[in-house]
């Protein structure tokens, strides 16, 4: 029987790999994987804990986890292709239309 | 045996999201996380949420990163791979991201398992796993089941509406 603790732990360095991803990296597309990596820590965390309470009620939310994933990446990759479409960039520190 | 296939798959979880992270390709970057998500699948599998399992392989691994890999298709790749792949304020983001861990790891010890709810692995076993998903997700979670409806309605035509070319 594996611990609760080490599930909570992957959970949590998944999302902290996710979350330096999207801190440091240049390409808008690799941030938005990023972001799917940290929504991934979360719903592992979710789904142990869920196993381990004995309630079906984490697992229900991670199915809106994912609902919410699948909207936020094709507004996101939209917007990337928009931002291509009048910048033709994709690295974020190119972007500083709105510093004035 | 069980803490085995826990040890390879989190590992691999682990290693295949610093791939992920580090690659300097953006297509391979999204190919790690294909095998990141079926490890991930593989780990719900050993917590009895096969549904979940099969709906992180069919909806992440089928439907999004396919999303993910035609945009990046936009990139040029082979110039993509000569720049700096972190922005200059990267020793910021390994301070913060190392904190936030450290943080959550250490609140851990807090989380007690023992409030048992009612849907014990016996229990499930009787219903079905998918059944018993459905029993809750369509008695008690119905108004975020029909919400969560409107938020893809509205990603549709979002996403639509901005990626298309203005007509003038």
């Amino acid at each position: 029987m594996v611990p609760l603790h080490w599930y909570l732990w992957l959970g949590s360095v998944v999302f902290a790999i996710g979350m330096f991803g999207f801190l440091t990296k240049r390409n808008v597309i690799i941030m938005l994987l990023s972001i799917e990596l940290m929504l991934n820590g979360v719903n592992i965390s979710l789904v142990a804990l869920s196993h381990y309470m004995q309630d079906l009620r984490g697992q229900i939310l991670v199915f809106f986890i994912i609902v919410v994933a699948a909207a936020e990446a094709a507004i996101g990759l939209a917007i990337v292709i928009a931002l291509f479409r009048n910048k033709a960039t994709a690295h974020v520190d190119e972007i500083t239309g709105m510093k004035g | 045996m069980v803490e085995l296939f826990f040890g390879y798959l989190a590992g691999a979880v682990v290693v295949l999201s610093l791939l992920v992270v580090f690659s300097r390709n953006a297509v391979h970057s999204v190919l790690w996380m294909l095998l990141m998500f079926l490890h991930m699948a593989g780990l719900y599998l050993l917590l009895n949420a096969e549904f979940l399992a099969a709906t992180q392989v069919i909806v992440y691994a089928g439907a999004i990163l396919v999303l993910f890999l035609f945009v990046i298709m936009l990139l040029n790749i082979t110039e993509e791979m000569r720049l700096e792949q972190f922005t200059v304020g990267w020793p910021m983001g390994v301070s913060v991201s190392l904190g936030v861990l450290i943080a959550m790891l250490a609140a851990l010890s807090g989380f007690r398992t023992d409030l048992k709810g009612p849907w014990s692995i016996e229990a499930v076993e009787r219903t079905t796993h998918t059944k018993a998903l459905g029993k809750v997700l369509y008695t008690e979670y119905m108004l975020p089941f029909e919400i969560a409806s409107l938020v893809l309605l509205v990603a549709i035509v979002g996403a639509v509406y901005l990626a298309k070319k203005r007509l003038r």
